[in-house]
């Protein structure tokens, strides 16, 4: 047996200096390497298809709009590869479940192991302290969570770019608008914040759940849940939208919340509108249907309802609030993130074993 | 010095008591026996002791006056939770880098000594270790934190009887050494030796407490393990009334 030697006599010193903060790295890799590189593992392998396809999406969008003549049979082909290619993906919504699944998988655990197996009681007799302990592990792999999410979001992006060129329908091709939901997600700063919101959400869950699949599980609920919400209710009133009367000069960019018709400052019904441009069809049927006719039937029916004292009104958020848009949800997502860690800290120092 | 002071404590957790007005001075250089039945609150005072349950009423402290859970007591502390909980897909050698590196000191060549003499690779990952490997890695890194008051909750509950024995051993070569050491366990016989002071508790009170030779003498009895059952027998006849 080894002899032990008498303990160093610890002094009782109240101005103890803590131990610092950064021997948490070493302790945080070993214990997350596997959700860490898992989750690089995942990215990486979606981000290395992603190159692959997006170089031939981008190659067959510069083939389709260096096309010439514009209507020649050889362009129309051109047109339809690009609109074709790959167009599982071109909506985005097949890769809206990778933060929700990086953030829950690697945070719900987090803490909902340690309850689940016992080992806080260890890790929280440290000398380390139990709330330095934890907010050192949620403040590290948040940022850890984050980064690769926020690098492969720049790769979204790239990817993304030929569906939002305003030509794009001028040549017939697929066109997509920016606040597309699912795209919305994809290609800015908010899908390193949605990851970053899911992780902290995950830490919090796991914390008040204790245990590691139920946490998951309400994770991703709860993400489910919050993200429909803000996407159905919360979004469009970032800033306040604006109005136009003149909807044909809006550009494809625009998010279009909502749009109606007036006559002599009343708002008219659907179904009295329906009557009206049902009356307003038959009377402009012969000028659409001349041979010599160019502008479309639409803004022909639009023209003549404006004469007969028709308003058509648009409420619309302009493309050009794209990235305040992503500021202020990613703000908001950040704010939540910040909270949830922090409660979570809060529960760590308070809870009773 | 006392190793622990508790003083009016008690812990509840929703209706029920856990632990009752247990005032306590547990003198150093000792080995202390918190015993008792299952249910008795053995677990609820060492928990308060390392901080890890916050006291619903009264306070305790530890090492002469630091308060239970502060940086300062834990800094002092060293506990090895009931089951012994490792992280068990970290190794051996992990989880020494983790011990090191959450405490101030840490005696890195004890620690790889001890490891080395009970043939405990350190390669192994933890959760692929024995139940009695697991308690000597668990004891292993407490001891390596080179702390004054050892606190051990049913260090030995789980294991059978030569990792007990082996264990125990271990436990005592520490407190030769001058470490305080709290322990609790329903497994009398294995105390008979080691403990110098006594704690019984029983339904979330304090029934006796003082030194082993002392509590022997005044109640004229042989052994602790006789004075112990004689006591909670006595204990239960008067609840029976």
């Amino acid at each position: 047996m080894t002899a032990l030697t008498a303990p160093a006599g610890a002094v009782a010193d109240a101005r103890l200096r803590p131990v610092p903060w950064r021997r948490m790295a070493g302790i945080i890799w070993r214990q997350h390497r596997y959700a860490l590189t898992g989750e690089v593992a995942v990215l990486g392998a979606v981000a290395i298809a992603l190159w692959l396809i997006g170089t031939s999406l981008h190659h067959d969008y510069a083939a389709a709009l260096a096309c010439h003549p514009a209507g020649s049979q050889a362009c129309a082909v051109a047109v339809l590869t690009f609109n074709g290619s790959f167009a599982f993906i071109a909506n985005g919504g097949i890769l809206l479940p990778l933060p929700v699944l990086i953030g829950a998988f690697v945070g719900g655990p987090l803490l909902a192991r340690e309850m689940e197996t016992g080992t806080f009681r260890y890790a929280w007799t440290q000398g380390f302290g139990r709330h330095r302990w934890a907010l050192a592990k949620l403040v590290s792999l948040a940022v850890a969570v984050t980064v690769p999410a926020w690098l492969f979001s720049l790769e979204l992006a790239w990817y993304y770019q030929p569906y939002f060129a305003t030509s794009n329908q001028g040549f017939g091709l697929t066109e997509m608008n920016p606040f597309f939901p699912a795209l919305f997600d994809l290609h800015g700063v908010v899908f390193a914040a949605w990851t970053l919101a899911a992780f902290a959400i995950g830490g919090l869950a796991g914390m008040l759940i204790r245990r590691v699949v139920p946490a998951i599980a309400v994770t991703l609920a709860v993400y489910v849940g919050l993200a429909f919400a803000v996407g159905a209710f919360l979004r469009d009133h970032y800033l306040a939208p604006l109005v136009t009367t003149s909807s044909l000069n809006l550009p494809g960019s625009a998010w279009i919340l909502s749009q109606w018709w007036t006559k002599g400052g009343a708002t008219l019904s659907p179904a009295a509108m329906y009557q009206v441009m049902d009356n307003a069809m038959t009377a402009l049927n012969p000028t659409i249907n001349s041979p010599g006719q160019k502008a479309s039937a639409y803004s022909t029916m639009l023209q003549y309802l404006t004469q007969h004292g028709y308003t058509y009104w648009t409420q619309y958020q302009p493309g050009s609030r794209f990235w305040p848009f992503q500021w202020i949800e990613s703000g908001g997502l950040l704010a939540l993130s910040v909270l949830c860690i922090a409660a979570a800290v809060w529960l760590v120092r308070r809870r009773a074993a | 010095m006392n190793v622990l002071e508790a003083s009016g404590l008690g812990k509840r957790y929703r209706s029920a008591w856990a632990l009752r007005e247990c005032t306590l001075e547990v003198p150093a250089g000792h080995v202390t026996a918190l015993v008792g039945p299952n249910g008795a609150g053995k677990t609820t005072l060492l928990n308060l002791a390392v901080g890890l349950a916050e006291p619903s009423a009264g306070n305790v402290t530890v090492l002469g006056g630091r308060p239970a859970g502060s940086r300062a007591a834990l800094d002092g502390i060293a506990f090895v939770a009931q089951d012994t909980p490792l992280y068990k897909n970290l190794s051996v050698a992990d989880m020494i880098y983790v011990t090191r590196n959450l405490n101030r000191r840490f005696d890195q060549a004890f620690a790889q000594a001890r490891l080395d003499e009970l043939g405990i690779p350190l390669k192994r990952k933890s959760g692929k270790l024995s139940g009695g490997q697991q308690a000597q890695v668990a004891l292993t890194l407490a001891l390596a934190r080179r702390p004054q008051l050892l606190i051990l909750d049913e260090p030995v509950a789980m294991l059978d009887p030569i990792a007990r024995r082996d264990f125990m051993d271990t436990v005592l070569t520490a407190a030769a050494d001058g470490v305080a050491v709290l322990l609790s366990s329903h497994v009398l016989a294995e105390l008979e030796r080691a403990a110098g002071y006594l704690i019984l508790l029983s339904r979330g009170q304090v029934r006796l407490a003082g030194e082993v030779k002392d509590l022997l003498a005044t109640h004229r009895v042989g052994s602790m393990e006789e004075l112990a059952l004689s006591y909670l027998r006595q204990n239960a006849t008067e609840v029976a009334r």
